[in-house]
């Protein structure tokens, strides 16, 4: 097996050192109570054609097929991803390292982490940033705890339900056993979240929001901060399109205390939805009181500038139940690889592919309307917005599917008072010929 | 000069400054897809400037990161001997495969009949990691193998909710993962510490005195991070169960066990393992990882959503069930290191029972070779990994810190430090299967080397690494006044 390279005779050498008859031999501390009855029952092992023939037939099941347009974003965006970064993070001086304990043979990993801090507190608006998070759903979870720990006494925290469901399934799961209130609050006709469900609260340690949200809208951002400082409580900007702010005025430079989100857009494959980036950044005053990783600057003995782990007196390992967070691996590679990407496209890039990616919905957007659908919702949209397909051609969505074209995610199970309405994405890599086929289809 | 002038400042090791050092407004290294729609309107919620973000040309931002990476060690660079990390190889074919288009390109929520293909690479792999531990029931989510502690702890909580119980403690031995006793507060558990005994594992006595009807449970690290079997694992969970509380079995050294022991034969009701430590995914400089939880049947009503269930139509996803936690992830965990995983099982097969053999025979051998000059706190027969102390060089006032820099010298990553608590300057060192006889020869060279070297010349020793692109760094300096970004 090209995997194990002992042969016989090391085997027998080594053995010999320690002392033993047979392999079996070191196991002598696994009680017999303990062990296994029978061997192993797993198929293989295959070869290496074998295994390379399996898995691309997997992949031929997977996947709406060649040519094949879909409109779904809810989460997880089909953006195109330059030849540079798959080249780079292929690199397996970075892909084969752990956790960068050792600085000094790990300064590769902590300098491009350090820079991906830098690259997220620059375009999300806020002064520093952890060195990530698993995605964007656990992101958010964690920042409510964090805010909770800010508040000390306060024990509520409401979340508006225009914040994509699985986030907020993934808070109701962790909030569950820890004895928190957590309010929701609803969304208005324009698709924001509405400010009037919010009332006055002493106990309010923060008001969690997506923009753009679940339905794509632009939330009021400025005004929630302005309202919940009054009241001592903090703004979390949550997102799961990082790329808006490429366009839209930072959530940092508006106000919001934590911003934090999915990064998956920013060149990491969508992969079945992991592994994604969990992005995490705050005001400073914050610092210590963020879950993860940091990476911090320092000097080494010839006072050159260098990389470390840093501000660990947070984490598990030395605060062991009173940490901020039980995270240690976090999604390192997915964060160097999301450096690369903002590294290649710069603030000028970004702006650009930024406004490339609402024009094409507002295109979309525009040819649908035409085509006799609703768009319920009036509020500014990034890449992503909410139609109703004509009341009287409910076979649209099957008859879109039925040629391929993957119509967007359907609302109706996760709201109910939306059941016929969709949610459609469109990115860079939907050409005109893409929206026009889907048009077309819609007023057939 | 200033330090950055020229690149070839230390020899072949390339000098980079900052991204931000190097850009220039105006450079791009993104090729953005032609316009063929027109402009809209700017909305009044748009930024009026680009964003402050650093422009390079292409061939910079290649260059950087090239160089970067050749500040890295990993495991394709030399012996990576990090204990309780699993630092074994990480195959080409399951990175190749698991960038194949259809799956790294399939969007989470496309319709299920088009999902078939990543549905039963999870179901299969959970069939698997079940049959691979003795347990029934499996989640792939958690993200890794904190949540996947976690999700063993929120499952504990449930389980007791159903019984119409709260209970606010944990049992948690000091021999556990560091990460163990935040993981069970973050479910508002209480963790409480026992003592191992003096051969290094936990007694059962130790657990009957602690455990009561307040306490959820017990989690136990086994092999725990002296590299030892817990032997008295059936009696404790006996223990545990009697009083209606539960065992989990902090599974991240799996690397010993695989066709050997049966998890659920050993009375462990919740496992959760590290698909990027024993099932060799790369750990990717600090993850993404992956930790799948494996459980007792009388525990899979309770595991996180959604389940993957197999029928006569093919695979579909169940999204509701009363008992389950609910959900961990936005998705369903980190599918792009399970295809990995998946591919590591089915390349081995059977024959993972002989890497478990060989990473545990490496590692004895590696303490045989070194246990006359080196301290060896716990002298038995150990499993994936063995530990050392710096006690006998600390008499010539070289710590575990020094030796650890000047393996780096020697061209080896060093062993984990200072981990285990439990004993005093603590070398974990754990060599995995995947090293040949020869270099671990040549490690075991290298640390009786220094262990000369810290009689002779132990102020030498002080001053390491010398050799690396940077000296010794200054954590203090970094975490008094942090600069967390440029």
């Amino acid at each position: 097996m090209r995997y194990l390279p002992h042969t016989q005779g090391d085997l027998q050498e080594m053995l010999q050192a320690v002392r033993a008859q047979s392999l079996e031999d070191l196991f002598s501390s696994v009680p017999d109570a303990c062990r296994r009855e029978q061997d192993l029952r797993l198929p293989g092992p295959l070869s290496e054609w074998e295994l390379d023939t399996h898995l691309k037939q997997l992949a031929e099941t997977t996947g709406p097929g060649q040519g094949r347009a879909s409109f779904l974003g809810a989460g997880s965006y089909d953006h195109y991803i330059p030849a540079t970064i798959q080249a780079l993070a292929s690199r397996s001086e970075f892909y084969t390292a752990y956790t960068p304990y050792q600085p000094e043979i790990s300064q590769g990993t902590l300098q491009a982490v350090f820079e991906y801090q830098s690259l997220c507190s620059r375009l999300l608006g806020l002064e520093v940033s952890n060195a990530s998070m698993y995605d964007g759903a656990t992101a958010l979870t964690e920042a409510l705890f964090m805010a909770l720990r800010i508040a000390k006494k306060k024990k509520t925290v409401a979340v508006s339900k225009a914040i994509h469901p699985h986030y907020r399934q993934v808070i109701r799961t962790y909030f569950e056993p820890m004895g928190f209130t957590v309010l929701e609050l609803d969304y208005t006709a324009e698709g924001q979240t509405d400010t009037a469900t919010l009332q006055a609260n002493e106990d309010l340690a923060a008001v969690a929001l997506q923009s753009p949200n679940f339905f794509g809208c632009i939330e009021d951002l400025s005004s929630w901060a302005e309202r919940l400082h009054a009241n001592k409580a903090l703004l979390i900007t949550a997102f799961s399109e990082p790329l808006a702010y490429g366009l839209f005025k930072s959530p940092g430079s508006l106000g919001a205390d934590i911003a934090c989100g999915e990064g998956q857009s920013l060149g990491i494959s969508q992969s079945f939805g992991g592994p994604g980036l969990g992005l995490f950044t705050t005001r400073k005053d914050y610092m210590r009181n963020m879950p993860g990783r940091l990476v911090g600057q320092t000097r080494d003995r010839d006072g050159k500038t260098g990389y470390v782990l840093t501000l660990a007196t947070r984490e598990q390992h030395i605060r062991r139940e009173k940490a901020t967070s039980n995270i240690c691996s976090n999604q390192g590679l997915c964060a160097t690889i999301a450096g690369m990407y903002l590294a290649s496209l710069g603030g000028t890039g970004l702006r650009d592919l930024a406004v490339l990616n609402r024009d094409k919905a507002e295109y979309l957007k525009q040819q649908l309307r035409e085509a006799g659908c609703q768009i319920p919702f009036s509020a500014t949209t990034f890449n992503e917005f909410v139609v109703r397909f004509p009341a009287a051609k409910q076979d649209i969505p099957e008859r879109l599917l039925a040629r391929g074209i993957i119509p967007g995610l359907h609302l109706g199970p996760y709201y109910p008072e939306l059941e016929d309405h969709y949610l459609l994405n469109a990115t860079e890599t939907k050409s005109k010929d893409d929206l026009d086929a889907l048009v077309k289809e819609v007023a057939a | 000069m200033k330090e950055f002038d020229t690149p070839g400042a230390s020899g072949l090791i390339m000098e980079e400054p900052l991204l931000f050092a190097k850009a220039k407004t105006g450079r791009s290294g993104f090729s953005l897809p032609s316009r063929d729609v027109p402009r809209a309107e700017l909305p009044p919620e748009a930024e009026t400037r680009r964003p402050d973000l650093p422009d390079l040309s292409e061939l910079e931002v290649v260059r950087h990161y090239t160089r970067l990476s050749q500040w890295n060690f990993g495991v394709d660079s030399g012996v990576y001997p990090l204990g309780s990390c699993t630092m074994k190889y990480n195959p080409k074919i399951n990175e190749k495969l698991a960038a194949l288009p259809g799956l790294a390109g399939a969007h989470p929520l496309l319709p299920e009949a088009m999902s078939q293909g990543a549905l039963r690479l999870m179901f299969e792999l959970q069939e698997l990691l079940a049959e691979i531990t003795g347990l029934d029931g499996v989640t792939l989510q958690p993200a890794a193998g904190a949540q996947g502690e976690y999700a063993g702890m929120r499952i504990f909580y449930a389980y007791h909710q159903k019984q119409g119980q709260t209970r606010r403690k944990v049992l948690i031995p000091d021999t556990a993962h560091g990460t163990n006793p935040a993981s069970a507060a973050l479910c508002g558990f209480q963790a409480i510490p026992i003592p191992s005994n003096a051969q290094g594992i936990l007694a059962a006595e130790s657990v009957a005195e602690l455990m009561d009807t307040d306490t959820a449970g017990i989690m136990v690290t086994n092999p725990n991070t002296l590299g030892l079997f817990e032997e008295n694992i059936g009696d404790i969970a006996q223990i545990v169960h009697d009083q209606g509380g539960l065992v989990y079995c902090d599974g991240a050294n799996f690397n010993a066990l695989m066709g050997i022991a049966d998890m659920g034969r050993a009375g462990i009701d919740v496992l959760h393992l590290n698909l990027h430590k024993t099932f060799s995914a790369p750990h990717g400089g600090g993850g993404p990882g992956s930790g799948p939880v494996c459980v007792h049947k009388e525990l899979q009503p309770f595991l996180p959503l959604p389940w993957i269930v197999k029928n006569e139509q093919g695979y579909t996803l169940v999204h509701e069930a009363p008992d389950s936690i609910g959900r961990l992830h936005a998705f369903y965990g980190n599918f792009g290191v399970m295809i990995k995983a998946y591919c590591y099982i089915l390349s081995m097969g059977p024959l993972l029972k002989q890497a478990s053999q060989c990473a545990v025979l490496n590692a004895n051998y590696i303490k045989e070779a070194l246990k006359e000059a080196f301290h060896l706190p716990y002298d038995r027969l150990c499993m994936h990994e063995c530990v050392f102390t710096d006690q006998y060089q600390q008499e010539a006032g070289v710590s575990t810190l020094d030796i650890a820099k000047r393996l780096i010298d020697l061209g080896f990553h060093p062993p984990t430090i200072y981990f285990p608590l439990v004993v005093q300057g603590a070398m974990m060192i754990e060599p995995t299967e995947s090293e040949t006889k020869e270099d671990i020869d040549s490690l075991i060279r290298a640390f009786l080397q220094i262990a000369r070297e810290a009689c002779e010349a132990p102020d030498e020793l002080h001053k390491a690494p010398l050799k690396t692109k940077r000296k010794r760094l200054d954590e203090t300096l970094a975490a008094r006044s942090p600069c967390l970004t440029g």
